[in-house]
């Protein structure tokens, strides 16, 4: 589904990503590890389209197509879905809004006709329920005024409506007490399908703990410079980064 | 006074705003509104046309409401609705003041020369006053049709007597995608403990010339609240001052949204003249391509006016790097048990804000039109009247489209 070859990014005129090289197929769970600093929200935004981030070599191709080529709405709209290390307010932009226009410019993309808007509220009803939100936050503002946790539960919201291929997570951890963590440990889980691969990046293995991942990668200096199992977590746990640092 | 003498105080009235316009640069008032262009126009007099075709008005006339109809600033009684038993009429120049002295006076002292312009030749306006705790059940709309290229003239005068309470909606709009000058002023006297909620839709054609005058005499404990919403006139200005007594309290709300060379500008006068009163005012302006905005927010505490509670703010999203926006609070405190702030800002749409759209798939002009929208949506949802709130929110799509 995702194939990253080689891939070097600048930042202004820093080089942060240095020849990264991941292969993500269907139905997979892979995390990404790493100190501060490795470059790890790096590839989460230029994964997702952000503007500010110089690809000076390599590729990155989605589903066969090249996705470095495509302005963030598509990606979105081709199934890549970016859970945001912090989701930004919106005033002014109910998040039943931007739920309903986001799925719909989807759908459109795909050839699919508007939802029905009785079907639409059954739908995000229902979702709001599974992730244990109230559904008064479905008028508020786009995560204006949300806590934390509400924030990313909002996220985990947006995601299950949108239903995406490719769904990375970043820092999707970071600011959630245990239960919160728990309740979107749970909403990922139960996206997980054949057709759906995960990137879940995290500087912690805590998220790791409830949510299992297939493949644990390491990322230091800009690239991936350890692969393994979910063992790998543990001991990075354990150690610490620095020991595959000193390596590089 | 007979009717020689008024035809040649009419024609100095003239002359004197035809000098006033080729001069306004020079007033300090009139600093960043330039109203030159007006003398150069010398536009006629609107005439009242006997056959009229009001079919313009349909999607205007809010429902729920009584309609108070002047066209090119005549009484247009066949379109109007007026509440009954209520103390109302069209008003003319005969009837406003019968003191020759007035009439001299205005002429002599008035700087602003749309005020001795409105003053000698609007044609009619409202007349409304409502009586000890009188409730209009209705809002009333009064609305401004312009048809003809020339100088259009409306006065009105209200009272809300002790208690009494009202919902006036002004809108202004033309038919033909005219050139011509809209002149019209409000004066309200809001007696002890009354209330008036005041709209504004000022939707004139974008080659037209506006100006807006709002004058109120707020009692102890009154409440006025203005909610301004300025969209139409290629140069517009709006003013609003509000003189408070004891304990009264007014909000002053505000939307000025300007395109390709648009000119809108806003004055506002609040006078806290006695204690404990309460002024709240907050503008915001979105000006794209050419357009310029102005604000001009005065706050004057007297005094004795010990406790006054003020606060403005004015916000303002420009969308070009060629629009431009003049904002000028000024604060004249002279007493010293206040509280008074006030707060402006300008900027553009956030970068983040755009990227977080387009994530979920909306595409980059949408994500503006949305943010935009949302912007200005703030002070659409302060409008309590559900008709009027849906017009606006439409007029807003026109100019942002996006889907609801």
């Amino acid at each position: 589904m995702l194939s990253i070859q080689n891939l070097s990014v600048n930042v202004e005129n820093k080089h942060i990503l240095k020849g990264l090289n991941l292969e993500v197929k269907a139905g997979e769970i892979h995390a990404i590890m790493g100190p501060n600093g490795a470059g790890k929200s790096t590839l989460s935004h230029v994964l997702s389209g952000k503007a500010g981030y110089d690809v000076t070599d390599g590729s990155v191709s989605y589903n066969d197509k090249n996705l470095l080529d495509m302005p963030a709405e598509i990606r979105a709209r081709e199934g890549v879905f970016l859970a945001f290390q912090y989701p930004v307010e919106i005033p002014g932009v109910s998040n039943i809004y931007l739920l309903k226009a986001a799925l719909n410019a989807i759908r459109k993309h795909r050839g699919l006709s508007e939802v029905d808007a009785m079907d639409f509220l059954t739908m995000v009803k229902a979702k709001v329920k599974a992730l244990d939100m109230d559904e008064k936050f479905l008028y508020r503002a786009v995560n204006e005024g949300f806590s934390g946790g509400e924030k990313k539960r909002n996220e985990i919201l947006q995601m299950a409506m949108l239903e995406p291929q490719l769904c990375i997570l970043d820092e999707t951890d970071s600011g959630l007490d245990i239960d919160a963590l728990k309740i979107v440990a749970e909403g990922v889980n139960s996206l997980r399908a054949e057709n759906r691969a995960f990137v879940m990046i995290t500087h912690y293995q805590r998220l790791l703990d409830y949510i299992k991942p297939d493949f644990v990668h390491v990322l230091a200096d800009g690239k991936i410079v350890k692969s393994g199992g979910a063992e790998l977590a543990l001991e990075l746990e354990e150690k610490g980064y620095s020991w595959l640092e000193q390596g590089v | 006074m007979t009717s020689d003498h008024l035809t040649v105080l009419k024609s100095q009235a003239l002359e004197k705003f035809n000098a006033f316009a080729s001069n306004s640069a020079r007033e300090e008032e009139w600093r960043y509104t330039n109203v030159s262009a007006l003398a150069k126009k010398n536009f006629p007099l609107a005439t009242n046309e006997s056959e009229i075709n009001l079919e313009a008005l349909a999607q205007w006339k809010l429902e729920n409401c009584y309609h108070f109809v002047l066209v090119n600033g005549f009484f247009n009684e066949q379109a109007s609705y007026l509440p009954k038993a209520v103390d109302i009429c069209a008003l003319s120049l005969e009837s406003e003041s019968e003191d020759d002295d007035d009439f001299e006076s205005v002429l002599a002292n008035e700087k602003n020369g749309f005020l001795v312009l409105n003053f000698f030749h609007s044609n009619n306006g409202l007349y409304l006053n409502l009586e000890k705790s009188e409730v209009l059940d209705k809002p009333l709309q009064i609305i401004h049709l312009t048809t003809q290229e020339a100088m259009v003239n409306t006065y009105h005068t209200v009272v809300l007597e002790e208690n009494a309470q009202a919902t006036i909606i002004e809108t202004f709009i033309n038919r033909d995608n005219q050139s011509y000058l809209s002149n019209s002023v409000l004066e309200c006297a809001i007696e002890n403990n009354a209330e008036l909620t005041l709209y504004k839709l000022q939707n004139e054609s974008e080659k037209a010339f506006h100006f807006g005058g709002v004058y109120i005499q707020q009692a102890e404990t009154s409440k006025f609240t203005h909610h301004n919403f300025a969209l139409g006139g290629l140069l517009a200005r709006s003013e609003i001052h509000c003189d408070l007594d004891n304990d009264s309290e007014c909000e002053l709300n505000g939307l000025y949204l300007g395109q390709n060379r648009q000119h809108l500008d806003n004055h506002t006068r609040i006078n806290h003249n006695q204690p404990n009163g309460i002024s709240r005012e907050f503008y915001k302006g979105i000006l794209n391509n050419r357009a310029r905005g102005v604000f001009q927010g005065r706050v004057i505490v007297a005094e004795n006016a010990q406790k006054t509670d003020s606060q403005m703010n004015n916000r303002n999203l420009l969308l070009s790097a060629d629009a431009e926006i003049d904002t000028k609070p000024q604060l004249e405190i002279y007493a010293d048990d206040v509280k008074c702030s006030h707060g402006m800002t300008v900027g553009q749409l956030e970068e983040k804000s755009i990227f977080y759209l387009q994530s979920r798939g909306i595409d980059e002009e949408t994500a503006k039109h949305v943010l935009t929208f949302a912007f200005a949506n703030e002070m659409v949802e302060k409008v309590e009247f559900e008709p009027l709130k849906q017009l606006l929110q439409q007029q807003l799509l026109i100019r942002l489209p996006i889907e609801l």
